[in-house]
């Protein structure tokens, strides 16, 4: 007689994961965490695909003369390079990945306010599969700027089809925008004030302001530069009676508080983990959520700075200049109030507080070279230089994707039930900073000999600094793939993550399971405390330091 | 929060005088005005935009935090006019000079 033993199945209790199963589960959820997942692997092949024409760039810079390609396709590889990361990477990365998965359970709420529109906002990222579709075809060669009259009348790319694409993207970000506006206002728990909000909550409501207000101004000004380019209405181009300049202001009015789109949640992903991670609540809660809301004001009175050269009136360009230095100020409250909390804290160096590291210092260089873009007299010798790709790298991927990664480490736990691999997770984000500072440091000094961007070719005296670059742009390309590769593995293999692994606050960690159920909590949370508190904890641990 | 009924009749209403100004945009632009064919065309939008936002959209019967909402897009779209306008206007104005 044959005696079988069954081995006993561990059941997993029911998830957001595991609840339903099929492709129409997914294509078709509203649950707000399966649409963040289905952002995430959409950003992701977004990445890696405007991360490719980045190695495309890098490797022809290798040599004063082009490396690899003509001038005419470099042009397409660094505006279809801007044009996939801004529009349909780093828009859409930390709010709806992370804030669609957040917020509805950093407040106490079972979904977003509007389910279904939320479902919507995730179509239309598809706007990049028509960018993808533009690329196949044929590509664009503009500049992610679209500067009119050149899109409008003499280029011979697939400029429409590009901007229907960021046309179509820019509703996602609209929707999205609305739903954590109205979510926010209205579903908040019992208990759970405004200042009991996490900061996370404030730089998403401040995000959410410019997503709604700045968004529909460049959906117009890409109707009228279609409108231009198909039937010849005469709005930017001069020789049919329009105004480049206006152009240039419509684009940025919505361009330049779209890079606060983009850093504003990784401002609020670095809260939450130097306040985790130092273990003592955030020093000075009230300053660090107004200077988000501040932010989103400013960045509104500040966009003429990137037109100082370009015919705008002088005495425009001083007002926008100062408006520009005063940005500066909330900027700063925020990386002063983060230092300011780790100091006593009892800090411990997991990933997540070393991509927070990395964003402090490279954010604040980042920073800080935008004050010399501000001053009208550097700005007009380094216009159009390597200084402000420099500048500009330092804030988005140094200071944003940092954050991001950060952030996806941070939550890993939560959004899958697995742990990552904590020594793979260290090294990856220690290759990323030195990738990181060896691919854009020398392009500050780049900018600042006069190297002008958006060359396909140098002079060879640049070539020693364009190889150092290219290099590290190596390293950080390497490191960006290890997180993919662990993180792909710790999904399906890693050692299952318990409901806080960081003891961190928060009703996501407290509250709800890893990963937490359709419908977020088992019982609505009542909120009694204030956001992060560590209590006595703090205090104890930086006794014990003496 | 509580939501009155708007009579059909109202609706219609609306919808009669936007196709009416539809119809007055179009007779304006036949005229000789000049620049006042613009400020014309410009006008009837607003009337128009002003009529599909309270009735339609229904803000006259709304809350006060969707009224500020709303406000704060018409401040919002101040600031561009007004910032744009600034460069335009004071493109021709000349260097000072050592004025300090």
């Amino acid at each position: 007689m044959n005696i079988t033993f069954e081995q006993p199945k561990i059941k997993e209790s029911p998830n957001y994961l595991n609840i339903q199963y099929g492709w129409q589960s997914w294509l078709f959820t509203t649950d707000h965490k399966r649409i963040a997942l289905l952002y995430l692997f959409s950003i992701t092949a977004f990445f890696m695909i405007g991360g490719a024409f980045a190695v495309g760039m890098r490797l022809n810079l290798t040599s004063p003369h082009g490396l690899l390609f003509s001038p005419e396709t470099y042009n397409k590889l660094f505006t279809m390079h801007g044009i996939i990361m801004i529009f349909f990477f780093l828009i859409p990365s930390i709010p709806a990945v992370l804030g669609n998965f957040l917020i509805p359970l950093m407040i106490g709420a079972r979904d977003l306010a509007f389910p279904r529109i939320n479902l919507l906002a995730g179509i239309c990222i598809i706007g990049g599969v028509v960018a993808v579709a533009a690329v196949a075809s044929g590509g664009v060669d503009t500049g992610w700027t679209f500067y009119a009259p050149f899109s409008t009348t003499y280029s011979n790319t697939h400029v429409i089809m590009t901007a229907v694409a960021v046309f179509v993207a820019g509703f996602s970000s609209i929707l999205t925008g609305l739903n954590f506006i109205v979510t926010i206002h209205k579903m908040r728990a019992p208990g759970m004030t405004w200042f009991r909000l996490p900061l996370f909550v404030w730089s998403h409501y401040a995000t959410s302001i410019i997503q709604v207000l700045g968004t529909p101004v460049v959906a117009i000004t890409i109707v009228l530069l279609g409108l231009e380019r198909l039937f010849h209405a005469g709005i930017f181009d001069p020789k049919l009676g329009g105004d480049p300049i206006l152009f240039q202001h419509l684009f940025w009015f919505y361009s330049h508080p779209a890079v606060y789109i983009m850093i504003l949640p990784g401002m609020g992903v670095i809260s939450e983990l130097i306040t985790c991670f130092s273990h003592k609540a955030v020093f000075g809660y009230g300053f660090v959520a107004f200077s988000s809301v501040a932010i989103a004001i400013l960045s509104f009175l500040v966009w003429g700075h990137h037109l100082f050269v370009s015919g705008q009136s002088m005495y425009a360009g001083m007002l926008f200049s100062l408006l520009s230095f005063m940005v500066a100020v909330p900027s700063a409250i925020k990386v002063f109030n983060w230092t300011a909390t780790m100091y006593r804290g009892s800090i411990s160096y997991d990933t997540p507080m070393l991509y927070a590291f990395g964003f402090i210092g490279l954010f604040t260089i980042g920073g800080l070279t935008g004050l010399f873009l501000a001053t009208v007299a550097i700005d007009v010798l380094v216009t159009d230089t390597y200084f402000v790709l420099a500048h500009f790298h330092y804030t988005m991927v140094g200071g944003m994707v940092m954050a991001y990664l950060g952030g996806i480490h941070f939550w890993f736990p939560k959004i899958t039930g697995r742990m990552y691999p904590e020594g793979w997770a260290r090294f990856a984000a220690l290759v990323v900073f030195v990738g990181f500072n060896l691919t854009f440091f020398p392009q500050f000094i780049l900018g600042y000999l006069g190297m002008p961007r958006r060359y396909a070719t140098y002079a060879p005296e640049f070539q020693s600094l364009n190889v150092l670059s290219s290099a590290g742009a190596s390293i950080l390309g390497v490191g960006y793939l290890i997180p993919m590769i662990y993180l792909a593995w710790a999904w399906n293999r890693g050692p299952r993550a318990p409901q806080n692994p960081w003891n961190a606050k928060g009703l996501e960690w407290e509250k709800s399971p890893s990963p937490p159920p359709t419908f977020n909590f088992d019982e609505m949370p009542v909120v009694t405390e204030n956001a992060y508190n560590y209590g006595d904890e703090s205090v104890h641990a930086a006794e014990a330091r003496g | 929060m509580t939501h009155s009924i708007v009579p059909a009749k109202v609706y219609a209403g609306v919808w009669a005088v936007l196709i009416a100004l539809t119809f007055t945009t179009v007779a304006v632009s036949k005229l000789e005005l000049g620049e006042y064919n613009f400020i014309a065309a410009m006008t009837i939008a607003v009337i128009k935009g002003t009529l599909v936002v309270t009735f339609f959209m229904n803000l006259k019967q709304s809350s006060s935090m969707i009224r500020l909402f709303v406000a704060a897009g018409l401040f919002w779209l101040a600031i561009m006019f007004v910032f744009v306008l600034s460069d335009y206007f004071s493109r021709g104005w000349q260097p000072l000079g050592q004025w300090w």
